[in-house]
């Protein structure tokens, strides 16, 4: 029962953060911004829209914004929001839903392909290439958490009777971790200094260019795809981070979804104080946290 | 060069004045001239009693000017120097006079010559462009090939760029313009007197002033009228308030464009600031109605003197404050270092003009060159960076605000008020030619009339600087990242509607 209301509380609350952000360069640029209601406005027009297909795409483009929103969605099934116990698990779970992650990715890039823009192309160019290397990290990651709890699934990692986290036995080797994460989602989920959401130059896109040619509904799943995708992101370092183990759940919960909260501040901070890097030092920036975590898994040797 | 009469920016020259040169020494003396670093200010066709002549205004640090009758084909300049490349495909296109042998002869806005000659490049204009024009192409496996435009994604004009890239890397960037062309000049030498500077200022909406400036005094030259003290200092103001809002307008976009929001937001408002100190001059915000043949339509009251004063006071240290935070921050000049770079050697070779030429180490600036209106009695600026990179440009342009404020606030504390403006019908001066030129805010704006015997317009020919600048913005794309297009075009900032006319 908690599971399921943990989980549909997820889920409505997704659109909502996002516009935290939003919010937050608003203030730094001395703006009102929109309202913090705006993703859900936004959803119900697009929902309401019909969709327009170029003659020249197939199949393939129409299931791109599906299998995108669909992988997204199962992260949250299979996540302890809160140390509460995920609808699903079992072990090894983490790698299936990476690679879930991975085909919403391919699908969205071959969607991208398939509208055979020039942009498109590029955009799917980087976005795959980027996300490679960003692999490489999420991997030694778990890689990192396997020798920690001997465990591989989501659950065993945050809801059993000794949970990773920065007030746990490791917390130190959290450091690390948490840094690195940071940096995989602002990768992953197309945000400043890696990409830019709010620019409207195609040129400069990765993410956003792929998705030029979606409208309506299939933009309005691409959008929420992509929001649960941040969400998941946030709630795993916000497990990391969160240093109490309340026993009652709604202080809990409150407590995890005030510390998500703050994660998102931070994104809309990091926005509002830096620039994009230049295409050439991207991958650069996402190697490093390669070297972070891959130095804490260095450290856990001498454990066993 | 000794055969070129050298003249001088808003001076009247009788037409029989102009030295009538063969072509062949007409070809000789503008490239022995460009050769001493002289560049091209105006090279234009014209045709008189049915026979087609060639114009040619060149600057060092004076202004001459050559003119020949043109052969329907002749021996290209640009072979032998690229500052004429533009002019003559212009001159092609508008006269059906071929270039023989120019490396890269395309049309330039896309239309029939204004005297129905053969097309010179065998263009059918029934046809749409770009759909089949034959680009030029990298040939290669890995090299793909990217179309943006006419449309473009923001609210901009259009015009067709194709990169020949390989990966992120651009080869080769060829710019179309030419989508926006309203036959300015033709419609400039046909319509009553009145209306011009209504179709001048709306060349390039953001130059209002400087094309309205370029125009009036050439009438002015024409006309034999002197413009009082006070109407000149109202222009000179007007001018800067120009380039002012403009550069503002223009960093905040730069800021933007890598992503670096605060600093937009606050040049956006700060931008409508200064437009608001031209209304507060000239009852409009861009500039409009502003500048006429014979002074300024508003005076200049003691009451706007303080009031621009005050808010010029006020912005000031705001403006350099979000400056110090665009470039202080190390993000975002580690995007505009060493991005779209345009050497000095190829500025000076393409004639690059205004800001983007000084970034690149060009000292040039018609203010200080050619000085109009007030620009005689005020010091010049000087620039400390000129690297020709993105960096360079929007030091420069930076550096080129507080400069403007300087001399307004200088200009304001002079004791004088313009004359009341009177429109009235000029009778132009028959069988006269003037050239003026202008430091609009973007670079040299040029306006040359040519006036018949009967004193009536015979050619307009209008130059915007980025007649000249576009071919950079190319320059600077070569080897770059695909990626940085958009912050290298900003930082450029060039007409679309200037050039296409």
């Amino acid at each position: 029962m908690e599971s399921i209301f943990s989980f549909c509380f997820a889920i409505l609350i997704t659109p909502l953060l996002p516009a935290v952000i939003k919010k937050v360069k608003a203030c730094f640029a001395g703006q009102q911004g929109p309202p913090l209601l705006i993703n859900y406005y936004t959803m119900a027009k697009l929902f309401k829209k019909g969709s327009v297909y170029s003659t020249s795409t197939t199949f393939v483009f129409r299931m791109g914004p599906v299998v995108g929103c669909a992988t997204s969605l199962m992260m949250l099934l299979f996540f302890p929001m809160a140390g509460v116990a995920p609808l699903f698990s079992f072990h090894g779970d983490v790698l299936l839903l990476f690679y879930l992650m991975g085909l919403g990715r391919f699908f969205t890039i071959l969607a991208a392909l398939d509208t055979a823009s020039p942009f498109e192309g590029m955009g799917a160019a980087r976005e795959a290439f980027f996300s490679i290397l960003a692999e490489a990290t999420i991997f030694c990651i778990l890689v990192l958490f396997f020798r920690l709890t001997g465990s591989l699934s989501f659950a065993d990692f945050f809801s059993s009777s000794h949970p990773i986290g920065l007030a746990g036995e490791h917390g130190a080797l959290l450091i690390l971790v948490i840094v690195a994460l940071y940096m995989i989602m602002l990768t992953e989920n197309a945000r400043v200094p890696v990409d830019d959401p709010a620019t409207h130059l195609e040129l400069t896109m990765i993410h956003e260019v792929m998705i030029l040619d979606h409208s309506g509904p299939d933009l309005a799943l691409i959008e929420l795809g992509a929001w649960f995708k941040l969400l998941f992101y946030s709630a795993f370092l916000a497990m990391l981070l969160n240093p109490f183990q309340l026993q009652n759940t709604w202080l809990s919960g409150l407590l995890f979804y005030a510390v998500v909260t703050f994660i998102y501040i931070t994104i809309g901070t990091v926005e509002s104080i830096t620039a994009r890097y230049k295409m050439n030092l991207v991958p650069k920036f996402i190697l490093t946290p390669f070297v972070l975590v891959f130095f804490a898994a260095i450290l856990t040797m001498e454990l066993n | 060069m000794d055969k070129l009469l050298p003249i001088r920016n808003n001076k009247r020259v009788n037409r029989a004045d102009i030295p009538d040169l063969p072509f062949d020494t007409f070809r000789r003396q503008l490239l022995a001239c460009a050769a001493k670093g002289g560049q091209v200010v105006q090279f234009f066709a014209y045709e008189d009693q049915n026979v087609c002549k060639l114009l040619a205004v060149m600057r060092t640090d004076k202004l001459y000017i050559g003119g020949c009758d043109a052969p329907d084909a002749f021996a290209s300049l640009t072979a032998e120097s690229e500052k004429f490349h533009m002019f003559e495909r212009e001159i092609g296109e508008q006269y059906g006079l071929k270039a023989e042998g120019h490396p890269w002869y395309k049309m330039v806005r896309y239309h029939a010559n204004y005297n129905g000659k053969k097309d010179v490049f065998d263009n059918d204009y029934s046809q749409e462009i770009p759909g089949n024009y034959p680009y030029f192409r990298v040939e290669g496996e890995t090299v793909h090939e990217v179309a943006v435009g006419p449309v473009h994604a923001g609210i901009i004009e259009p015009g067709h760029f194709r990169f020949q890239c390989c990966g992120e890397r651009v080869f080769h960037l060829e710019i179309h313009l030419g989508y926006q062309h309203r036959g300015v000049e033709k419609l400039l030498q046909s319509v009553p007197m009145k209306r011009m500077p209504i179709i001048a200022e709306t060349i390039a909406g953001d130059t209002t002033i400087g094309h309205g400036l370029c125009q009036a005094q050439a009438l002015e030259a024409l006309a034999g009228l002197e413009v009082d003290e006070g109407a000149r200092t109202v222009r000179t103001i007007a001018l800067e308030l120009e380039r002012i809002a403009n550069h503002i307008g223009d960093l905040g976009a730069l800021s933007l464009d890598v992503a670096f929001s605060p600093p937009a937001a606050y040049f956006g408002r700060i931008r409508g600031e200064y437009l608001n100190l031209t209304q507060i001059l000239g009852g409009n915000r861009f500039g409009r109605g502003l500048v006429r043949a014979g002074g300024v339509t508003h005076v200049m009251g003691d009451e706007q003197k303080q009031l621009l004063r005050d808010k010029l006071a006020e912005l000031t240290p705001e403006v350099e404050h979000i400056n110090e935070l665009i470039f202080s921050s190390p993000s975002v000049t580690g995007r505009f270092d060493n991005t779209g770079t345009v050497s000095r050697e190829n500025a000076e070779q393409i004639g690059l003009v205004g800001y983007a030429g000084r970034a690149s180490g060009l000292d040039y600036d018609a203010r200080v060159s050619f000085p109009t209106e007030c620009y005689g009695e005020l010091p010049a600026n000087s620039n400390e960076r000129t690297d020709g990179d993105v960096r360079s440009r929007a030091t420069v342009r930076r550096e080129e605000i507080m400069h403007s404020t300087r001399l307004i606030m200088r200009l304001l504390d002079k004791q004088v008020e313009a004359k009341d403006y009177t429109p009235q019908e000029l009778p132009l001066a028959p069988h006269s030619f003037v050239v003026s030129i202008n430091e609009g805010w973007r670079g040299e704006v040029s306006h040359c009339i040519l006036t018949d015997t009967d004193g009536k317009i015979l050619r307009y020919k209008v130059k915007d600087p980025s007649f000249h600048n576009w071919i950079g913005l190319a320059l600077s794309l070569r080897d770059e990242g695909i990626s940085d297009f958009p912050l290298c075009n900003k930082s450029f900032n060039l007409s679309y509607c200037g050039f296409d006319l």
